[in-house]
């Protein structure tokens, strides 16, 4: 699974640093990248005839509450004319932000919104982010790390957990 | 399919023309679960497709982070449930990445017969539900009877007919019972036949084929952008087989040929999977002659419970294993690993990041039915009237358990 014959050295060079490498994950190769130049990698890794990643297999939020920066997406690449898989990682602070990539990949419309809906992540350009798997009314982020594994109290939900005060309310 | 909104009357030249938003589901036979389509129509043709999904989610990854890692194998069982075998393999596939180790050669035999036997159920429904949805009811009666006989072997391998969770991390469960092997083979024996049937009856069938055949096309290059994988891709003429080109288990010692076409429509996708069923056979006869004999289940007692049951009764260090891996678990190293496995409906991917203690600190799937599903919103996927909406939802062939997680 692991190519390391995958020429990544070419396509960092315009970033200037800011991706970096890393090939401790036993599985594939992984690109951190800061939010600011996701779109301009994605499409770079998309477009570059020696690599061509086009196949966007995934997009995962992870919280790492209470480290900061607290948020990360995760995206898996694969390519579908070499048969490499790629991992980008892209840290967000907390309100996290992140550029939608639907541009470069029409699949990512269904995991942002997922993205959005578990870790209330804001996608900037996209152009339906709403919820996807909860009902429009519910309130939270559920896979959130500080979200009670059986909700907050509410009337459908009379044995979830109290819900804290608000900070700065009264 | 209930009620119908007009939202917006134009007059034409033609006479009145009346813009409708139609909801289809989420209790309706043609959408194979609990899914929820909002159509905005005009007349008879499709303007929009907006799905509306979550009415089966159960938080599955949200509870993968309070369970033990023996113990999320009953909740990956309920993800595809038409092929819970799949889905125990590409997690267990996940773990052992992460703990840098292999399933004894036998193990990984079992567990490939068993995901071949699942495929062949998990596709014997679309071969029969499709041409349902769209009219011809009798291929169903006969797929579901010869499903029969998958769930008969699982019921003999496992003890149970669907969520077998058979995998362990480290092996499988139990042995194959004694005679197991003859009545697999007995099984590719008469579904072979049983193939062929399901093609006499459908292949040349004029209403079927009007139905599916020309409708729904996507583009291979489409097809990638859309994220679809498994067979829906491999219809649109993309020769990418996850079991061939980055082998898992026993993958790599046996022969089978990657089923692609060419046109990407209806009829293509479910074409696709009835060859693939033929594949499937190949791949359990030659596992079932080159299975070698030997253990089932690694042996780290730190991992895996003892084979030997007879241990536990004589030795105390056995005994306190035991205990501890099933009080505890067992812990996994941090870092993180993404298996992905040919799953029947697609790539299935587990992410799995690890923080070093015995439960995942993440553990995302990557559905194959959720991302296949988004195809039906697309402009670009030749769907004009509702009836297509109905034989491109079926084609798709989504698990709502997976799409929903």
């Amino acid at each position: 699974m692991v190519a390391d014959d995958m020429p990544l050295a070419a396509v960092l060079q315009p970033f200037d640093q800011r991706v970096s490498l890393d090939h401790s994950a036993a599985d594939m190769p992984c690109l951190v990248v800061p939010p600011a130049d996701l779109v301009a990698l994605c499409t770079q890794l998309r477009d570059d005839p020696a690599l061509r990643f086009d196949f966007l297999s995934d997009i995962c939020g992870v919280d790492i509450f209470p480290q900061t920066p607290r948020f990360m997406l995760v995206y898996h690449l694969f390519s579908v004319p070499h048969k490499w898989r790629l991992r980008v990682k892209c840290c967000l602070g907390d309100p996290a932000t992140a550029p939608t990539v639907i541009p470069v990949w029409t699949t990512a419309n269904w995991h942002e919104r997922e993205a959005y809906d578990m870790y209330g992540i804001h996608f900037d350009g996209h152009p339906d982010l709403r919820r996807i798997y909860m009902w429009d009314g519910f309130d939270g982020f559920p896979m959130r790390r500080d979200f009670p594994l059986r909700g907050y109290r509410d009337d459908y939900n009379p044995m979830g957990v109290e819900r804290p005060p608000e900070e700065g309310a009264g | 399919m209930t009620e119908a909104t007009v939202i917006n009357e134009v007059t034409t030249d033609t006479g009145l023309s009346r813009e409708v938003l139609l909801n289809l589901g989420p209790q309706h036979p043609s959408t194979h679960g609990v899914l929820r389509l909002l159509l905005q129509m005009d007349g008879e043709i499709i303007e929009r497709v907006e799905p509306h999904i979550g009415l089966l989610h159960r938080g599955t990854e949200k509870l993968f982070e309070s369970f033990t890692y023996t113990q999320i194998f009953p909740l990956t069982d309920r993800l595809d449930y038409l092929c819970p075998p799949s889905n125990n393999l590409g997690y267990a596939l996940a773990v052992e990445g992460l703990l840098g180790i292999k399933a004894p050669e036998r193990a990984q035999y079992i567990r490939v017969i068993m995901a071949e036997l699942s495929r062949i159920s998990g596709h014997l429904l679309i071969t029969g539900a499709l041409p349902m949805d769209v009219g011809a009811m009798t291929s169903l009666l006969y797929t579901m009877r010869d499903r029969e006989m998958v769930m008969d072997l699982m019921e003999m391998i496992s003890g149970v007919r669907m969520h077998t969770s058979f995998c362990r991390v480290g092996g499988v469960r139990e042995d194959l019972p004694e005679g197991a092997e003859a009545r697999i083979l007995e099984f590719c024996d008469i579904f072979t036949a049983r193939i062929s049937d399901y093609e006499t009856l459908l292949e040349n069938n004029r209403i079927f084929l009007a139905r599916v055949e020309n409708i729904g096309n996507i583009t291979g290059e489409d097809a990638i952008a859309l994220g679809l994988s498994g067979p829906n891709l491999r219809a649109s003429g993309v020769d990418w087989d996850i079991r061939r080109d980055e082998p898992y288990e026993i993958y790599g010692q046996v022969e089978f040929d990657v089923i692609t076409r060419q046109d990407g429509d209806c009829y293509d996708r479910w074409k696709c999977r009835v060859d693939e069923m033929r594949e499937s056979l190949r791949i359990i006869r030659q596992c079932i002659g080159q299975m070698p004999k030997g253990d089932i289940l690694i042996d780290d007692p730190k991992i895996a419970f003892p084979v030997d049951k007879d241990l536990l009764a004589h030795s105390m260090e056995t005994h306190i294993h035991h205990f501890l891996l099933s009080a505890n678990g067992f812990k996994v190293p941090a870092g993180e690993f993404y298996s992905a496995t040919e799953a029947p409906k697609g790539e299935l991917g587990y992410y799995l990041i690890s923080d070093g203690s015995e439960k995942p600190f993440r553990l995302k799937v990557r559905a194959p039915s959720f991302v296949n599903l988004q195809a039906l919103t697309e402009r670009t996927t030749n769907i004009k009237y509702l009836a297509d909406v109905i034989a491109m939802l079926g084609s798709l062939d989504p698990v709502m358990g997976e799409v929903d997680k």
